[in-house]
């Protein structure tokens, strides 16, 4: 496979609602930014681009069929190939992998990836009833029929197993909501406290409003490039660009009805799902025989088994050892914040059941923000420092290419120029991760990028 | 050919008849006169919005898992097992996850215990008028996998994770609506029916 690299992205302002454009002029905002921003115009990029991959969830929110199709002829790609991607709120992390495909194969040499959701379409409580239509119709829908509820049960079982508290929930919402502050693509502009998380209304306990993702209206996109194509890029610009690399990809999956989900005995997770620090650590393994002692199964409800599987290979491909000291920064999909939690753990950054305290150590947040509480330890990996799902909104299909985005920028070192305000930019950011996650962790998705050397 | 007048020479209308149906529309603002000035002007316009309905009635097959609704629908819980392996599933399954088997019926236990659990205080708009509800994932002995369902008899207001772990058993909805909120599950403490 080639080397693909990721070399320019663009965001729509995610908003609660975008009544003025309708989805294809919300993509062309974030479309024609990233063009802008490599010194194109818009009619020397389309004589480049050799195609395209769409991302969007929801057929329903626009009662729109094929919507991918009217953002293509809509971006004058028309009659370049392409095809629509959709895996729930995963959707984006794996549109940005099958533009990766794409170039890696050799099939194209610059291919854009672009996302879109507007949600503004229904009414919250009919949107939250189309999101739940991604559980099954006939076994869990008509029980619960409320993703919120699904989470909230996972993560009772999390804090049963683990003894997480919600105190340390609403520290990532507190995290995500004070780095969003410096973030103008956000959708929450607002500061918060532990106390502010817990008084917000109760939708499904233990998790209150401000522990969940908003609906939004956005768009994202990326160009993603090989060799030859970043060439082009160059020559039709006039500049060199920055290189940054798609160094890792990995996915993973687990059953879309959480009843069905494995509770695996030690030796299973050792043998199959373990990282390998975790694997050849004698004082994990430790850890770990003691936990399954106490009755803790794998992955049970409350581990994400395919956002594992997905780390593990990405980590694999990219030659990471130690996740949290060899990752500068990750964006996560923190669609609630127990999922934040979770996802800790299932990427390595800490063990099965030390997700809680990980997210209250400081470890995960940004140097140079005040977040208006005392962190025991100095900021290793600092952990969706855009703020995340939970302030920026989550308009599904262009989520997992924010994330891209904002990896992009990062690494690039041009965050200042982008949000125009330095306070998120993680200094001399070498390698981020992005990880896009969708229904209670059925497709996940992890990508690593790196600035090349 | 067509005449002047509202139909042709074979009495078929050429105006499209018109009705009080749906969105109706008496007054758009609009330029008055059309110029260069006012068609720039349009870019300005506040967007149009508007409601529409949509209502779909859908032809539902429980296909292979049919029995289960047939079971519940008669007071009867059932579960699938894999012949080989013994693994048995809560939620019905037609084919084993790990040996591909055709899984057989199997009556399960009607006690079990919550192994997680919500209180939903909102919920889809469909649920909303049901709310708070208590939602749950149930473990059953000698049973692999779990059931959602739905637990009645518990306060949501005296909501405690020591829920988890509480014994509960099985009930069924007087009238079958075919759906797997027919059975549900109160504390093993709750009154006899």
């Amino acid at each position: 496979m080639r080397p693909v690299y990721a070399v320019s992205g663009g965001v729509s302002k995610f908003a609660k609602a975008r009544p003025d454009k309708t989805f294809q002029g919300i993509v062309k905002e974030a479309y024609d930014y990233a063009i802008n921003d490599i010194g194109l115009e818009f009619k020397q990029f389309t004589e480049i681009v050799d195609g395209s991959v769409a991302s969007y969830f929801s057929d329903h929110f626009q009662r729109q069929l094929m919507s991918g199709i009217m953002a293509q002829d809509y971006l004058g790609l028309c009659p370049k190939p392409g095809h629509r991607v959709e895996g729930g709120g995963a959707t984006g992390g794996l549109c940005f992998q099958e533009a990766w495909k794409s170039v890696a194969s050799g099939a194209m040499d610059v291919c854009v990836a672009y996302g879109f959701e507007t949600m503004s379409h229904v009414e919250t409580w009919k949107g939250n009833e189309f999101i739940a239509l991604a559980s099954d119709v006939s076994f869990d829908y008509p029980v619960g029929g409320f993703y919120s509820g699904y989470y909230a049960m996972m993560v009772t079982r999390h804090m049963k197993e683990f003894g997480t508290t919600v105190e340390q929930m609403a520290a990532v919402s507190v995290k995500n909501y004070m780095n969003a502050f410096s973030n103008p693509y956000a959708q929450k502009h607002q500061r918060l406290t532990i106390k502010d998380v817990r008084n917000s209304p109760m939708v499904a306990w233990p998790l209150t409003r401000l522990d969940i993702c908003v609906m939004s209206d956005g768009a994202a996109a990326t160009i993603l490039c090989s060799e030859e194509g970043l060439a082009k890029l160059e020559k039709a610009g006039g500049k060199r660009l920055p290189r940054i690399k798609v160094t890792g990809i990995g996915r993973g999956t687990d059953a879309m009805r959480m009843s069905d989900r494995p509770h695996d005995n030690y030796d299973k997770f050792i043998k199959s799902y373990a990282l390998p620090h975790e694997a050849e650590n004698k004082e994990t393994q430790a850890y770990y025989k003691k936990l399954w002692a106490k009755g803790f199964r794998y992955p049970g409800v409350h581990s994400f088994r395919a956002g594992r599987m997905a780390g593990k290979q990405a980590y694999k491909m990219a030659g990471i050892n130690d996740p949290l000291n060899e990752i500068d920064f990750i964006e996560l999909h923190d669609a609630y914040t127990s999922s934040e939690i979770q996802t800790y753990e299932d990427m390595g950054l800490c063990r099965y059941g030390e997700g809680g305290p990980f997210a209250a150590s400081g470890k995960a947040h940004m140097p140079g923000v005040d977040y208006g509480v005392k962190l025991k330890e100095k900021p290793i990996c600092p952990v969706n420092p855009s703020g995340g799902l939970i302030a920026c909104g989550h308009p599904v299909g262009a989520t997992g290419l924010m994330q891209a985005v904002f990896a992009i920028w990062q690494l690039q070192g041009t965050i200042k120029k982008h949000f125009r305000d330095a306070t998120l930019q993680i200094k001399d950011a070498k390698r981020g991760a992005i990880h896009s996650h969708a229904g209670t962790g059925t497709y996940v998705s992890v990508s690593i990028l790196e600035r090349e050397k | 050919m067509a005449k002047k007048n509202n139909t042709n020479n074979n009495n078929v209308p050429a105006r499209r008849d018109e009705n009080l149906d749906g969105t109706i529309v008496y007054n758009i603002p609009f330029p008055k006169k059309l110029d260069k000035e006012s068609l720039k002007a349009l870019k300005e316009m506040s967007p149009i919005v508007k409601r529409q309905p949509y209502h779909v009635e859908y032809i539902h097959s429980y296909g292979q898992d049919s029995p289960f609704f047939a079971g519940l629908s008669n007071k009867v819980f059932l579960g699938n097992r894999d012949p080989k392996s013994g693994y048995t599933y809560a939620t019905p399954r037609g084919a084993d996850m790990y040996t591909g088997n055709e899984t057989d019926w199997v009556q399960l236990p009607t006690e079990g215990a919550i192994h997680a659990f919500t209180v939903c205080e909102f919920g889809s708009e469909e649920f909303l008028p049901e709310t708070p509800f208590v939602l749950a994932l149930i473990e059953f002995e000698g049973v692999d996998t779990l059931f959602l369902t739905r637990i009645v008899g518990l306060d949501p207001d005296q909501v405690s994770l020591d829920w988890i772990g509480m014994k509960v058993k099985a009930r069924y909805l007087r009238n079958s609506k075919l759906k797997p909120t027919d059975v549900y599950f109160v504390p093993m403490n709750a009154d006899a029916e």
